[in-house]
């Protein structure tokens, strides 16, 4: 009996020891495993990638809608006509009542790394993925809208009324809250940026950078590093993945 | 507002079926050989008469050879093929994996309707109806394909900025 009790103990021992083991140089069968994907699958999310972006508001011009325009069409929402309707950009203007000074800013889901929404969700359909995306699992989410009241960005939005003809990288459907997904599809697809950056900059404001803030020599890292930037909020240290300067 | 159903569950209504009781095969066996052949042959007429639906007309794929698995299987198995890749896709970013429910409209959308659920006789709709399953996927998901496929290298998006130039310059994929 203890005989077996202890070969057990052994085996478990040696399976977990086993999976650290270096295989080759640099390469262990954990990372075979997460490698391995399902036949043709893209690679997934990679944990070493952390998406965000960077929002000069110095060049984001008060009226401009342009970004708010490529999401709606990139993820087939509609123009919205009342207050409850989805909307996963809202353009913000800020004043600050002392000297007149004026601002204009987008602002979307945060993609926090600590992100309230997905502390409080009862179902776990909120969650981030390994790289730093916060999203909703339409699948498991019940519609309660604690998320929405979490959120300290106002950044999710619930749909209410059933919806047709969606896009078919884009599910959305009434009853469950939704906000951006920094264009997962198209990351997920390959692709370097979101919608609304990608229309910012050929535009010509080139306001919005977006980028992998892990990757020393990305632009946007670049960026952080030579230009002052905060994040909204600063003081509820969530650390968002979307920063502003000039604020 | 409804309430939040279990997404992508299934549910099957009426699952009572009708069985002969004993009591009637007795009653059977006491009648005569002619009214027997009688009550027989008006039994197999109401079975063969428009009372009862044959089983569902399938519409062909549109396009593709053969479908990512053999059709017992598919027929057996693809809710569960379905629901265990959406968890990889959803969660893992993994996507353009073989049991995709976009890869099932690509090919099944009809040629008619150019949907898999817009009308009764679409590939999704058919079958579900005739057994009587209640699917939710349609609630949010796409039922006609839209001609740009997410795994196609970044090249082929780069040019297109919206879903509408998307959908017109790449119709046939």
């Amino acid at each position: 009996m203890s005989d077996d009790k202890s070969r057990r103990g052994f085996l478990g021992m040696a399976a977990a020891g086993l999976a650290g083991v270096m295989l080759a140089p640099g390469i262990r069968l954990v990372e075979v495993a997460q490698a391995a994907t399902p036949g043709g699958a893209s690679a997934g999310a990679n944990p070493k990638v952390r998406w965000g972006m960077l929002i000069d508001t110095t060049k984001c011009a008060s009226g401009c809608t342009d970004c708010v325009d490529a999401c709606n069409a990139e993820n087939g929402l509609a123009k919205p006509t009342r207050s409850t309707d989805p909307q996963w950009i809202r353009k913000v203007e800020i004043k600050e009542i002392k000297t007149g000074r004026q601002s204009s800013v987008p602002v979307m889901c945060q993609h926090c790394a600590e992100p309230p929404c997905v502390d409080v969700c009862p179902t776990g359909a909120s969650f981030k993925r390994a790289d730093g995306i916060v999203l909703v699992d339409r699948h498991s989410c019940i519609g309660c809208r604690y998320c929405m009241m979490a959120c300290p960005y106002k950044a999710r939005s619930f749909v209410h009324e059933p919806l047709t003809d969606q896009k078919p990288d884009v599910p959305r459907g009434k009853g469950c809250v939704e906000s951006c997904t920094l264009c997962v599809h198209r990351l997920d697809a390959g692709q370097k940026t979101t919608a609304c950056a990608e229309a910012c900059t050929k535009a010509g404001h080139g306001a919005i950078v977006f980028g992998d803030l892990n990757d020393p020599s990305s632009e946007i890292s670049r960026r952080v590093r030579e230009v002052r930037s905060t994040q909204l909020r600063a003081d509820l240290r969530l650390d968002p993945g979307v920063r502003y300067a000039g604020l | 507002m409804t309430p939040p159903q279990s997404a992508c569950g299934a549910s099957a209504p009426g699952g009572q079926r009708q069985r002969t009781g004993r009591a009637g095969s007795a009653a059977f066996a006491r009648l005569g050989r002619a009214a027997r052949g009688a009550l027989v042959s008006a039994v197999l007429a109401v079975a063969a008469g428009p009372a009862v639906a044959g089983p569902p007309v399938i519409e062909r794929a549109a396009k593709g050879e053969r479908c990512v698995e053999d059709t017992a299987t598919m027929r057996r198995n693809h809710m569960r093929f379905l629901e265990h890749q959406r968890d990889d896709t959803v969660h893992g970013g993994l996507r353009g994996a073989k049991h995709s429910l976009k890869g099932c409209v690509d090919c099944h959308a009809s040629k008619t309707t150019g949907s898999v659920a817009a009308a009764k006789t679409d590939f999704c709709v058919v079958c579900h109806t005739y057994a009587a399953v209640k699917i939710d996927c349609f609630g949010c998901h796409a039922t006609k394909p839209d001609g740009v496929i997410a795994t196609r290298p970044s090249g082929a998006l780069a040019t297109q900025p919206n879903g509408a130039l998307a959908t017109a310059a790449g119709a046939k994929p």
